[in-house]
């Protein structure tokens, strides 16, 4: 019986925290939010240095034979740093390619794993994140199943001024292209390859949430009003304490939803479902109520919170909203 | 993550499973009969090391080892057989672990044994009406007789589970009023037959008042010999916070709530509101706060097992808790509709109540109210996460709290 993290799974976190913590501060975001490219060579090489594209793979693929809880915990770092690039594209086209058995396109995977090939979702919407630097697309195939587009001939691309400027998205308009098959309609892996990105992005805001509630913190126990610090009023250290009562018990929900994935257990849709919608929930909660904990400082461009903000309304949007996954997770559960 | 409890445990389960189906076996006795059988069966399970498992053999306990996964390993299969396991109330969770602590050989020879055969069953004298979440405020006081060989108590205790069946309370009173409010108080114990004190029960918004409700006591010179004192004079604030967390954890912890949940999901269905699109949204909102108590309750099982740190999570359990209780509340009483006007049969009071329909949430509509209030009212719940968990400063009233 375990349900907490060993010492080699915050290890990992460590090491991606401080990765980022490194090529990722504030000075880059805000220089890569005033921007204009959609992807950042430095931390993508960075993180995939570490590992990150093969890290939930089998050994015999090339990777770390770790899981999609430990690719979790990889994206939660990633949130909470609102680190740039499809890191969760990316970890799940690996996952989907190392599932794939048409030789063909699974020839793609040593390429996705080292990080060399970037790949990004393009499911459900055709706002897209990297779309202009992606060598890959995962879509699907228009009869439901998966399959992976190649940048090039028949892939138009339309810049748009996107709303979370951590990962701009693009407009993408599919002709005709190169595509390699990945799932037919019916697989099961059409519905874990989706369960996985929904848990990932559940990840995401869960990291998100925590560094807002992180930040708050922080600058209640140093900002003075009223001759004290303010974390010191009953008002701000209840609303703190809600933001920490919606964080904390939230981060056992992602875990399970991870390691159901993993285990292959009945409920693992559900669990996704669930997680998705729940941390979508919590991330928006939690980045209103860490602007309004910072007062006017929050309000600005330059203290930067509204990059979190930003990444809420795009966790929230993708691949369904909480609600349209909370009827799915009522479906699934046989009410 | 693993949910699995490993091999070792699986031959315990086996093990556990060989005693109950040889030693609980009830059969069709009742009353009396039953009664017997089950103080046999306890003390069988007390010989082979399931039950009373942090109390000494010496006070009727089996006195092993701590192990949380076996710990739980009993309870499931104790669960699933429907066997009687320890008894619980205030004495076998609060009394005995302070006095095991704290007590002398006195007390732990005159108590410990009694409590946990359910012949001695203990009422909390912690609030009072002027000192609720400011406990330490405590007025009702306690004086030495002439001959120094009694406390003579005065004073009134208020919100006392179990009131009126009670035979004995632990009590915190004011020995010392001159000293600062958390070094004047003694942890006392008391027999509460006796003249000197009278007890009420209360009457609740529920409608509750029966033999099994909150009490409050009255003390007009009652007597408790000095050597039932526990801990040194004026000490008694830190003995009472005295906690013992010997295998406390359990993954079932968060069964109660789940098992609400999916009475409300059925709730839903009877009501015909199952398919409604609003109804079904909030369920899933709920549900989502569900789960993720439920499994944060295995993240806090996991925890103890390794006895690694959980962190702040441990906090916040019982607001998150109380926070659901009051979401569902809100949707059960949306589902019940004009079913509500009518209070169930038998509301207000224990025991058989005959067949109720969904007013029967009534109950939980008002009574998710009072674990807002009860052990630890939600504002001091967010002042412990805030402080405790996130190292907030602290409130200035209370910066002289311990």
């Amino acid at each position: 019986m375990r349900f907490h993290l060993t010492s080699e799974q915050v290890a990992i976190q460590d090491a991606v925290k401080g990765t980022l913590g490194e090529c990722w501060g504030m000075e880059r975001l805000h220089a890569f939010a005033d921007g204009e490219a959609d992807f950042d060579a430095d931390s993508w090489q960075a993180l995939m240095a570490l590992g990150v594209g093969g890290l939930a793979l089998p050994e015999a693929e090339g990777g770390a034979g770790w899981g999609l809880l430990d690719a979790a915990l990889v994206c939660e770092m990633v949130g909470a740093a609102a680190a740039p690039g499809p890191v969760i594209g990316q970890i799940v086209t690996a996952l989907a390619l190392a599932a794939c058995t048409n030789p063909n396109t699974r020839a793609l995977l040593p390429g996705v794993a080292s990080g060399e090939t970037v790949a990004t979702l393009a499911l459900d919407s055709n706002l897209v994140q990297s779309a202009r630097s992606a060598q890959l697309f995962l879509t699907d195939d228009g009869a439901g199943g998966l399959q992976l587009i190649e940048a090039g001939d028949g892939v138009e691309i339309e810049a748009v001024s996107a709303t979370d400027r951590s990962r701009p998205v693009s407009r993408v308009a599919f002709g005709t292209v190169t595509a390699h098959p990945l799932f037919a309609a019916g697989d099961p892996m059409v519905q874990r390859v989706r369960d996985a990105a929904l848990v990932l992005i559940a990840a995401d805001a869960l990291g998100g949430a925590q560094h807002c509630t992180d930040l708050s913190v922080d600058y209640a126990k140093t900002r003075e009003q009223f001759g004290q610090p303010i974390g010191r009023f009953q008002g701000l250290k209840h609303q703190l304490a809600h933001m920490a009562l919606d964080v904390e018990p939230a981060r056992a929900l992602v875990w399970y939803a991870a390691y159901a994935w993993d285990a292959g257990l009945d409920d693992a849709s559900r669990a996704a479902a669930q997680a998705k919608a729940h941390l979508c929930e919590v991330y928006t909660r939690t980045t209103r109520a860490a602007i309004a904990a910072h007062g006017g400082i929050g309000y600005t461009w330059e203290y930067g919170l509204n990059y979190w903000f930003r990444r809420s309304v795009l966790n929230r949007a993708w691949l369904g909203s909480p609600a349209q996954h909370r009827a799915r997770a009522a479906e699934l559960a046989g009410w | 993550m693993d949910l699995s409890y490993g091999a070792a445990a699986e031959e315990f389960r086996s093990e556990v499973r060989a005693f109950l189906a040889a030693q609980w076996q009830p059969g069709e006795r009742r009353g009396g009969e039953l009664k017997d059988y089950v103080r046999d069966f306890r003390r069988k399970g007390v010989e082979a090391g399931y039950l009373y498992r942090a109390i000494p053999r010496a006070y009727g306990g089996s006195e092993q080892p701590v192990d949380v996964i076996k710990a739980q390993v009993i309870r499931e299969e104790f669960g699933r057989a429907r066997a009687p396991m320890e008894l619980g109330g205030n004495g076998v969770n609060m009394t005995v672990p302070t006095l095991l602590e704290r007590g002398t050989q006195e007390q732990k020879d005159l108590f410990i044994r009694k409590t946990i055969e359910g012949e001695y069953i203990w009422g909390q004298g912690y609030s009072e009406p002027g000192s609720g979440s400011d406990l330490a405020s405590v007025r009702t006081k306690a004086e030495l007789s002439a001959d120094g060989t009694k406390w003579i108590v005065n004073g009134q205790k208020i919100w006392t589970s179990q009131g009126m069946q009670s035979t004995h309370m632990f009590m915190l009173v004011r020995t010392e009023p001159e000293a600062p409010k958390h070094d004047g108080i003694t942890y006392l114990l008391l027999d509460l037959n006796q003249p000197g004190v009278t007890r009420r029960p209360i009457r609740q918004m529920t409608g509750e008042e029966g033999d099994h409700t909150f009490c409050e006591f009255f003390f007009d010179n009652a007597e408790a010999p000095v050597s039932w004192q526990v801990g040194e004079r004026g000490q008694g604030w830190y003995v009472s916070r005295t906690t013992l967390k010997h295998e406390r954890a359990s993954i079932g912890s968060a069964d109660g709530l789940g098992n609400q949940f999916r009475k409300l999901v059925e709730l839903a269905k009877e009501m015909g509101r199952i398919d409604d699109p609003l109804v079904r949204d909030r369920l899933g909102e709920i549900e989502g706060r569900v789960l993720s108590h439920r499994y944060s309750s295995f993240r806090l099982f996991s925890c103890a097992a390794a006895g690694d740190d959980p962190g702040p999570i441990q906090l916040m359990m019982k607001l998150l808790l109380t926070e659901i209780g009051h979401d569902m509340a809100l949707l059960a009483q949306d589902l019940i509709g004009e079913q509500g006007l009518t209070e169930p049969a038998g509301a207000g009071a224990r025991g058989y109540r005959g067949p109720r329909g969904p007013n029967k949430w009534l109950d939980q509509i008002m009574g998710s109210l009072g674990n807002s209030i009860a052990g630890g009212a939600s504002n001091i719940q967010r002042n412990i996460i805030g402080e405790r968990g996130l190292g907030l400063p602290r409130d200035l009233a209370m910066s002289g709290e311990k």
